[in-house]
């Protein structure tokens, strides 16, 4: 039997409503419908009046987890897509964020975002906030790349005392398969080489990692043998792991699927150039998507974000220095 | 559905319980006396950042205050110095974060309005409006799930608030809800500068209730007693299960935006007007009608003598420390090597 990327998702707050009576989910059609990608599917079912159908207001959905974390409880908010997410931005920015350092109390609690691209979904249905979160202090964001990751730190959001942004990519919910649900779990924070190699870095995160692996593997064929380094968390940015690839192959290309301009990828380039300056053998590089909104058709998207093909050619031209 | 009360109703004490119309008196006159000093503390320069003064609004915010009980959730705005006496603050917690005491429950981090205990039930707000609307309902939402039962949430809001998407959103959720949750609106005439009419067209904000599927309740802010009865009761209604209040309370802001304005585009008919009265002094007329003028000035004078006593304790207090301070926004182990990095 498989478990998909979203199977995992689903699993794991199931475990969290099974295990901790003080999780709730609210969100946009998460009750009896189970969710726009069914996330919640069977949930409410299973636990009667804590997978709860929210107003459209995503700035209300998320003040309302604010006061519920702190009153103590685990709210895992569902924003229908990432790009919604905007709407609530006050709230998590400025309130969740903040409660810690005002307060002193905690505010433990987890907003899923459906992130990214995926064919035809344009500008409105393909955004990745990740970078948007990062800047500001008092969050933590997961970006899992894998079903493993989906499921063990999906779990560990729920545990943390801090607020939580997970964002999860649509393109991986159906189409990413395991044999079965993970027993052990990478380190909380840790970044993870999923492709150990000699000559260059390529650090990236999220449905990133399954185009870098493939560019990898084009690689390879050339003669060139690349690290794929897999931040899954970007804040915290786990800069020990990567200075430590860096200082194995000398060079590095970060790549984001998000818009060019700062991000996790900026992030990942400056502190290797500012603290791993003298390990490197070309300058870093980054790859991101184009500075435009996301386009509707297949065509331009495709063209529009990284992809196996653009990576492999970043790669090239890091190599070629 | 709504329910409006004109004017004020007399209120007769009970025997063991406290005195309405001393313990209202008390609060707006320890909130006046306290923010008068706060007023000049500001203007000696030893407070750092802004003062935003509750001025003229004391009878409504601090009969909200009152209307609460421990265990309650308040999340006051800006000009609920006598909500926060009322519910219990103490007077130092105002002081220490004005003043800057390491001791303050914001320990520097944040100042003056923005304070907070979440331990006695005061939320501290966030400087954007309408936002602790649904912050108190999923406060109310969590006590729910707990089986936590009888306890209200009262949040407080001004007019210019009520335009915000945010407090559309936190009071229909609160409506969808049926939370316990009473929302006190001072409509007093401008949002810093601007007027009402340029800040929503309707004739009433009460009439909105309707709207929201909730219950409504108008009131002459000014009217200290009249206020005192319509909290009590809007509080009581949310407590035995009827679902969200919007009290609106119409006066007039008796100062400035903040200590650093003026207030000179507040039009001078409607400070003559009806709406434009002190609460304090429609309080204190009405306590010399009962003949207790002698302890009206007791009062004062009790309100007076806390408000020194605080300013000197406070003002002995250590002030926040950079190389002390632990400069973490968050709790998570393996959090702070992002600072080191950065």
């Amino acid at each position: 039997m498989s478990v998909t990327y979203l199977d995992a998702i689903r699993s794991a707050q199931e475990k969290a409503l099974r295990d901790d009576p003080r999780v709730f989910i609210y969100g946009q059609d998460v009750g009896k419908f189970g969710g726009a990608f069914k996330a919640t599917k069977n949930l409410a079912e299973k636990f009667p009046g804590r997978v709860v159908d929210s107003p459209i207001s995503e700035d209300a959905m998320v003040g309302m987890a604010v006061g519920a974390a702190m009153e103590g409880m685990r709210p895992i908010v569902e924003m229908q897509f990432a790009d919604f997410s905007t709407v609530g931005l006050n709230q998590m920015l400025n309130h969740a964020a903040t409660t810690f350092w005002r307060t002193g109390k905690p505010c433990p609690m987890v907003l899923r975002l459906p992130s990214g691209g995926t064919p035809g979904s344009g500008p409105f249905h393909s955004q990745s906030m990740e970078a948007i979160y990062s800047h500001y202090p008092g969050i933590v964001v997961m970006t899992p790349a894998t079903v493993e990751d989906a499921y063990t730190m999906l779990l560990e959001a729920i545990e943390l005392p801090d607020p939580v942004v997970f964002c999860e990519h649509k393109l991986l919910y159906y189409h990413l398969k395991s044999e079965a649900l993970p027993e052990s779990a990478v380190p909380a924070f840790r970044a993870r080489v999923v492709r150990t190699g000699r000559d260059i870095t390529c650090v990236t995160y999220s449905a990133m990692v399954h185009e870098a692996v493939a560019a990898a593997e084009e690689l390879a064929e050339e003669g060139y043998d690349v690290e794929v380094v897999d931040l899954r968390t970007v804040k915290p940015l786990d800069t020990d792991t990567v200075l430590a690839s860096v200082a194995r192959t000398g060079r590095l290309l970060a790549v984001g699927e998000s818009w060019p301009w700062g991000g996790a990828s900026a992030e990942v380039v400056a502190r290797v150039a500012s603290e791993g300056f003298e390990l490197l053998d070309a300058p870093p590089k980054r790859l991101n998507a184009k500075d435009t909104p996301i386009p509707y058709h297949p065509n331009l998207w495709a063209a529009h974000r990284p992809t196996a093909v653009r990576i492999a050619a970043g790669l090239r031209e890091v190599l070629r220095y | 559905m709504a329910i409006r009360v004109a004017g004020a109703l007399e209120i007769k004490p009970k025997k063991g319980v406290v005195d309405p119309i001393e313990s209202l008196g008390r609060t707006i006159l320890r909130s006046r006396v306290l923010e008068d000093k706060l007023g000049n503390l500001y203007r000696a320069g030893r407070i750092v950042g802004g003062v935003y003064l509750g001025r003229g609004q004391e009878a409504l915010s601090g009969a909200g205050g009152l209307a609460l009980r421990k265990g309650d959730i308040f999340a006051p705005l800006i000009r609920d110095m006598a909500g926060r006496l009322g519910f219990g603050e103490p007077m130092v917690d105002a002081l220490r974060a004005y003043l800057g005491s390491r001791l303050g429950p914001m320990k520097g981090r944040d100042g003056n309005i923005h304070r907070g205990d979440l331990t006695r039930g005061i939320l501290p707000m966030i400087s954007h409006l309408g936002a602790m609307v649904s912050t108190v309902a999923g406060v109310l939402v969590a006590k729910r799930m707990k089986g936590e039962k009888g306890r209200v949430g009262l949040t407080c809001a001004g007019d210019g608030a009520t335009s915000t998407g945010s407090f559309h959103e936190g009071l229909n959720l609160a409506a969808v809800e049926k939370l316990p949750l009473v929302v006190v609106v001072a409509d007093n005439g401008y949002a810093y500068s601007t007027p009402r009419e340029r800040q929503f067209a309707c004739e009433d904000l009460v009439d909105r209730a309707k709207g929201y599927g909730v219950e409504g309740h108008g009131v002459d802010g000014t009217d200290p007693m009249a206020c005192w009865r319509v909290l009590h009761h809007a509080v009581e209604r949310a407590r035995e299960g009827a679902g969200p209040q919007l009290v609106v309370g119409k006066l007039l802001r008796l100062c400035g935006h903040g200590e650093h304005d003026d207030g000179s585009y507040v039009e001078k008919k409607i400070k003559s007007s009806e709406r434009g009265r002190d609460c304090l002094e429609v309080m204190e007329e009405g306590i010399k009608k009962r003949g207790q003028e002698k302890e009206w000035q007791g009062w004062r004078e009790e309100a007076q003598r806390e408000v020194e006593e605080a300013v000197a304790k406070v003002s002995a207090e250590p002030v926040p420390d950079p190389f002390e301070e632990d400069w973490r926004a968050t709790q998570s182990d393996g959090m702070a090597e992002v600072m080191v990095a950065s």
